[in-house]
């Protein structure tokens, strides 16, 4: 597979090690945070951590929109299912998030709610249009490299003119949730989570480009650089802001030049605020309340936007109490901190979302990375 | 049979246009004559034509296996073969695997109501081809109707028996450190066959199930003289479950190397498309050995001869490990664990 | 939420639409959220959509970047006292 399979090549990964054990100062400690979900999934699943010398540590960040995902906009989802008997499209990837009386979208749909697993928001829209005597939402979640596809479909519903047919925005944005973290006290104060570069989402920052990283690296003097999703990307991007610490420049660079530029993807982040606008807070799961940071569905297109369509309201609803999910997700604790992990919460039966999408921490560490805790005598 | 109307004032079957109703399943003429002009003619031997509820079989001479399998796969049909075939296949290696020959198949159908008749006749000739070609007759079955919408069109279920010669014996506990774990071929064809004709995908070379009888392999195995501890087909779950029940009942470690795990470029190709991993798909015609090291080489040249698992391979072996985990060296060079299946494979679009 | 993978432009279809190929699979996206993909041309196709175009020479001078020694690194590291 072109762009793929020699993005995975085990040689160019030895020399890129090599570079990296080579570089990497022994009397210094390097903390990266991997912003992005698809970029923990990586790690885990290439055994990236275990190449790395043990004065470079990986922080999974909170890039993954499942993670995020309070209760309260699941429950949302499962009470359009439940209740008022539509049709709710959803992508895999939310099916198992645990909401509340015990519920998931998919426990919804073995109780008899019409539950549907999509690939493409024209999945969802061509449901609508097979289904006319039903209501059709879509459960749209995902940062920006998602959002593009749901600004289209609601555009395209409208000049279709499909009727039964509407979308539960909960959309949110990168920027704002790396700004949630570099503030918060551990980081800004305390300086309990040392955190001294990121790796930038890659196809997040197709959409956006690499401009709206220069904030940080100026504001904060965090280097960021923007890294593909193959695991020679991700280690080429360690090498890469390892070099700036030791040089001592904050700056953004740009790994994945294939594909992502300074201005992104114009067209597509047109379309976006033809149809959608920032919401003034959004809360996210273990972060709390988080000031422009999601976007909704504008007023003119106010029926196809599920919140308004059905009036259902908004109740947050608190985290399980033994749930570390939160200090998980700002990187401040790993998964093997939190009580449960393991042992109540797995991916079986997972009490908090770090463990039900396979890119959460907790999850990743659980499939990929359990050995590590454990001394493991091989022959 | 007493009281038989002449041939000439009884309509047969209309295989073409009708379909399975509730009659079908009560116990009377219509579900006499489904059975004869359908199943018994298809699946014809000498035990069936006993006609009695239970089929007298002779003495089997050794230890038994027994297997059973119910089939719900969807769709029926899907490249490479469909549910019939399936569960003669899938109920085989069940005994097979366990060191035995497979004997004897009973089959029983759970069909729903409005089911075409010529799809059934479909599924029910594939399956007798399938015991045929594999010499193990279906000597007694079972047919029952249900409501529309109570079944997936039909559901098959297969039992299977089968005798285990003297000094054999296989099974998933006998795996000791430094014993070295085989595979038959590429992983993952079987359940992305079907996945992909869900999600609407097409191919240059379609991907087709794998599904096969492989107690020919394992006879021609274990003939070989090879000091095999376990064999086991990796079905639902893939390859990376089965080798965790291993390493479970076995209280062992085990390790695999991801370099040399074969899969075909096009499943992977797919996989990538769906964000599923191919150790976790299901496989329908492939199996596992885990034999002791110093007969390795010469298991993997026996497989290799056979038509079904020419693209045999090691993959890995066995150590100590107190918490029995299953781990894999990754083609980068790292290490992960390779865990049990959380819950259904769903596509990923993160 | 960003699993993306880079596909071959096979054919165009109804306006707007192409079928795109990954190791021999086939299927059919979107092409709405690009402007100018021609067929041949490789694109990121995320949930049925394309992204965005894959730049040919960038990719090319990514894989050489990969493959780089990091001598001048080492001996920028020797002349300065750190270690290499």
């Amino acid at each position: 597979m072109k762009y793929i399979d020699e993005f995975r090549d085990g040689e160019l990964a030895k020399n890129i090690v090599a570079n990296i054990r080579r570089e990497a100062a022994t009397d210094k400690n390097y903390s990266f945070m991997e912003f992005c979900g698809g970029h923990t999934h990586a790690i885990s699943r290439y055994g990236i951590a275990d190449l790395l010398p043990a004065n470079v540590r990986m922080i999974h960040g909170p890039g993954c929109p499942v993670c995020v995902l309070p209760i309260g906009r699941v429950d949302q989802a499962i009470r359009l299912a439940l209740e008022l008997n539509v049709i709710v499209c959803t992508y895999a990837d939310t099916m198992r998030v645990p909401a509340s009386d015990n519920l998931s979208l998919m426990r919804a749909k073995a109780r008899g709610g019409d539950v549907r697993m999509i690939y493409s928001p024209q999945d969802a829209l061509k449901i609508a249009r097979d289904n006319p005597l039903r209501e059709v939402v879509f459960f749209a979640i995902g940062f920006e490299t998602t959002t593009p596809p749901t600004a289209l479909i609601i555009k395209q519903a409208k000049d279709e003119g499909v009727t039964n047919f509407s979308v539960l925005c909960n959309h949110v944005l990168t920027p704002a949730a790396i700004t949630h973290i570099l503030q918060s006290p551990e980081v800004r104060q305390y300086g309990t989570v040392p955190l001294d570069g990121f790796i930038g989402p890659a196809h997040v920052s197709v959409v956006i480009g690499s401009q709206p990283y220069e904030h940080f690296s100026s504001e904060y003097r965090k280097p960021v650089v923007i890294a593909g999703f193959e695991p020679l990307d991700v280690l080429q991007a360690i090498l890469m802001l390892i070099r700036q610490i030791n040089d001592g420049r904050a700056e953004v660079e740009n790994e994945f030049t294939r594909a992502v530029t300074r201005e992104g993807n114009l067209k597509a982040q047109a379309m976006v605020s033809e149809v959608l606008e920032l919401r003034r807070s959004f809360e996210w799961r273990g972060l709390g309340e988080v000031p422009y940071s999601a976007l909704k569905i504008r007023s003119a297109y106010a029926l196809y936007d599920a919140e308004t369509r059905y009036g259902i309201g908004y109740k947050p609803v608190a985290d399980n109490k033994a749930c570390e999910c939160g200090a998980i997700l700002r990187g401040v604790k790993k998964p093997q901190d939190c009580k449960v992990f393991g042992t109540v919460c797995t991916p079986e039966n997972p009490l908090g979302s770090c463990m039900v999408s396979s890119e959460g921490a907790c999850a990743a560490h659980y499939s990929y990375g359990r050995f590590k805790d454990i001394e493991v005598v091989s022959v | 049979m007493n009281g038989e109307v002449k041939k000439g004032y009884v309509r047969g079957l209309d295989i073409k246009n009708g379909r399975v109703d509730m009659s079908h399943g009560s116990g009377g003429r219509a579900m006499a004559q489904l059975i004869e002009e359908l199943f018994a003619s298809a699946f014809d031997n000498e035990y069936l034509r006993q006609g009695n509820d239970g089929a007298l079989l002779p003495a089997a001479g050794g230890r038994l296996v027994m297997a059973t399998d119910a089939h719900v796969v969807s769709p029926l049909f899907f490249p490479g073969g469909d549910i019939g075939c399936l569960s003669v296949h899938g109920t085989i290696n069940d005994v097979a695997v366990m060191g035995a020959k497979p004997l004897y198949l009973a089959a029983s159908f759970i069909l729903e109501e409005g089911f075409p008749l010529v799809d059934l006749q479909r599924i029910v000739q594939s399956m007798a081809a399938a015991a045929r070609d594999a010499g193990v007759p279906v000597v007694t079955g079972d047919t029952k109707v249900v409501e529309q919408g109570k079944a997936d069109g039909v559901f098959i279920t297969t039992t299977g028996v089968g005798v285990v010669m003297d000094g054999v014996d296989l099974t998933g506990a006998n795996v000791r450190p430094g014993d070295v774990i085989l595979i038959s071929g590429s992983m993952g064809d079987h359940g992305m066959a079907i996945m992909s004709r869900r999600e609407n995908l097409d191919f240059d070379v379609p991907i087709e199930s794998d599904t096969a009888a492989l107690h020919h392999l394992i006879a021609a195995m274990l003939e070989s003289g090879a000091d095999i501890r376990c064999l086991r087909d990796p079905t639902r779950g893939g390859l990376a479950t089965t080798l965790n029940e291993i390493a479970k009942q076995s209280r062992v470690g085990l390790t695999i190397n991801e370099e040399a795990i074969p899969v075909k470029p096009v499943v992977a190709a797919a996989c990538e498309f769906l964000g599923l991993d191919p150790l976790y798909v299901a496989n329908e015609g492939k199996l596992i050995a885990i034999c002791a090291a110093s007969d390795a080489e010469r298991l993997l040249a026996v497989m290799r001869a056979h038509p079904l698992a020419g693209d045999a391979a090691i993959i890995g072996a066995a150590h100590v490990d107190p918490h029995h985990f299953v781990q894999m060296k990754t083609s980068f060079g790292g290490r992960r664990n390779v865990d049990w299946l959380a819950g259904e494979q769903l596509p990923r679009i993160c | 939420m960003c699993l993306a993978i880079p596909a071959r432009i096979e054919e165009l279809t109804t306006p707007g639409n192409a079928i795109v190929n990954l190791g021999g699979v086939r299927k059919e996206i979107s092409l709405a959220l690009v402007d100018d993909a021609a067929i041949g041309e490789y694109v990121i196709v995320h949930v049925g959509y394309a992204l965005q175009k894959v730049d040919e020479q960038e990719a090319i001078r990514t894989l050489e970047m990969f493959a780089e020694m990091g001598q001048l690194d080492e001996l920028h590291a020797e002349l300065n006292g750190t270690v290499s």
